[in-house]
């Protein structure tokens, strides 16, 4: 996905460019910062192959270009080679975006011989230990051989770092080993708080100074590195005064497919519970795409309110992140509580005020991403 | 670090690997596909790509362009957009 912070502003000319495919929400790990729904088991009733393929070729008619792969672990699905190839096939940039569990040498080549362009892998932690801690199980030399196999077979790969209060001390241990397995590309993603990361907030926030610190350390290695790495820092929108500029936009550039088929404008979205998002299972993606009520809802600037409305910066972040606006003041139309001149801006403040400064005490507060009874966010405010 | 010297008109480009360079019937313009990016290039931007990519030099290639143009004095802008192409990872010197 492009970066947020990137500056870029792509007129896709009304076409989906970015197409990302959510395979299955199934997982071997339990990231409690997890960005699948906290009702993952909900939607058991992932897409077949061809209805798969199927995605992928009404995607490409659309004008879609860039391809993600991603899940859940979407090395679980047995299929993703065949849906690669069709991708490739199809005139695809393929992009896998993988725990690296469930990835093998001879998957990788099998993969690569199918098309795949890239793939970003994720790592939590620096060390096996906490790595142990923060996922679940003992997978860290996994990811790491995984690393050694990607630059072995010569594809370009993002290392991808979810950042909490739980590693953001460990950035420069998190530099050296990027730099010891010699990829192109770091993110350090700060974590974005829906779904799992909202239940596990107040315990993985970083502060402010830590994050200064962290994007401190971050400068210095991008001096000392120049093009050998290229180091991308997502900042956490809580501590800014201005929202991203959320997808480029509802509806502008991204499409997301969920596991059971339904179509989003982003990953998040389905948390809105006012929305009733189109299926392609029941209709069309260029109906979805084009004319669906949930695609419409917020495209273009008609829908805002003030401030957004009568904003001259509204052309640059579309007034932000609408599952944010939901989550947080209770109306997706709102503007998001982030921007300064936001009415609800106070409730960012006084989260921001909690994040905590003692380091994590080792006891486990984590609610790992695992199975639940049901639960609502309204139960964890 | 390596301190990149400038291109030279002998030099031979090459688009980065990672990258892929095609005409893209949709957006009716030629678009650069690679890792979480695409550009769409502007109809000279596309013209000097797809020369230099096929051209034994930067200076055989701008000589294509020129000819094409009618025009005489492009060497500077076509070398100006390489520089910027490099720096941004578009394209690399074949070695
Ligand atoms: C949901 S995961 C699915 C792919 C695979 N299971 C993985 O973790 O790499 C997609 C990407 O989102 C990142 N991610 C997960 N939760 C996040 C959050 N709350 N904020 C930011 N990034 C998150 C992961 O690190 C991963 O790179
Ligand atoms: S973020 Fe973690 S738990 Fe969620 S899908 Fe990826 S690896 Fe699994
Ligand atoms: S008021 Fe709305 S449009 Fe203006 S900067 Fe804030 S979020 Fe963006």
């Amino acid at each position: 996905m492009p970066k947020d912070g990137s500056g870029l502003s792509l007129d896709g000319l009304g076409m989906p460019l970015w197409l990302v495919v959510e395979l299955t929400y199934k997982c071997p790990l339990k990231c409690p910062w997890c960005s699948n729904p906290v009702e993952f088991e909900r939607y058991r009733n992932e897409l077949s192959t061809e209805e798969w393929k199927t995605v992928l070729r009404d995607g490409r008619k659309l004008g879609a270009l860039q391809l993600g792969f991603t899940g859940g672990e979407p090395m679980l699905r047995r299929d993703l080679e065949e849906l690669v190839e069709e991708a490739d096939r199809l005139g695809y940039y393929t992009n896998l975006i993988t725990s690296g569990v469930g990835l093998t040498v001879d998957r990788l080549r099998a993969l690569k011989a199918a098309g795949l362009k890239q793939v970003q892998l994720s790592l939590q932690a620096p060390d096996r230990q906490l790595n142990e801690a923060l996922v679940g199980l003992d997978v860290f030399d996994h990811k790491i051989a995984i690393a050694h196999a990607i630059k072995a077979e010569g594809l370009p790969m993002v290392l991808n770092i979810p950042i909490s209060r739980y590693n953001i001390e460990r950035t420069k241990e998190f530099i050296e080993l990027a730099e010891d397995l010699g990829v192109e590309y770091v993110e350090f993603a700060n974590l974005q708080y829906y779904n799992w990361a909202l239940l596990n907030r107040a315990e993985l926030l970083p502060t402010r100074e830590q994050i200064e610190r962290s994007e401190r350390l971050v400068q210095e290695a991008r001096q000392r590195l120049g093009k050998k790495l290229t180091i991308y820092f997502v900042v956490p929108d809580y501590y800014d005064d201005r929202p991203k500029a959320c997808m480029n936009g509802w509806g502008a550039i991204h499409l997301t497919i969920a596991p059971d088929g339904t179509a989003l404008p982003c990953q998040e979205a389905r948390l809105i519970e006012t929305i009733d998002f189109p299926n392609v299972r029941e209709r069309d993606l260029a109906w979805i795409w084009r004319e669906s009520p949930a695609f419409q809802t917020f495209r273009g600037d008609s829908w805002m309110k003030d401030p957004c409305r009568s904003c001259p910066e509204k052309e640059r972040d579309f007034g932000g992140c609408r599952c944010q606006a939901f989550l947080l003041t209770g109306d997706a139309a709102n503007t998001d509580p982030v921007c300064a001149k936001s009415p609800n801006r106070s409730i960012i403040d006084k989260l921001v005020g909690c994040a905590k400064h003692e380091k994590p005490d080792g006891s486990n507060r984590l609610i790992m991403r695992d199975i639940r009874k049901r639960q609502s966010h309204a139960d964890v405010e | 670090m390596d301190i990149e010297k400038p291109l030279r008109l002998e030099d031979v480009v090459e688009l980065n690997p990672t990258h892929h360079f095609r005409w893209e019937e949709p957006q009716q313009a030629h678009v650069l596909l690679y890792p979480e990016g695409i550009v769409k290039l502007n109809e000279t931007a596309a013209a000097i790509i797809e020369c230099v990519m096929g051209s034994t030099s930067i200076a055989a290639a701008a000589g294509v362009i020129e000819a094409r143009y009618g025009r005489a004095d492009l060497m500077p802008k076509i070398l100006a957009f390489l520089e910027d192409a490099r720096a941004k990872g578009w394209i690399r010197i074949k070695s």
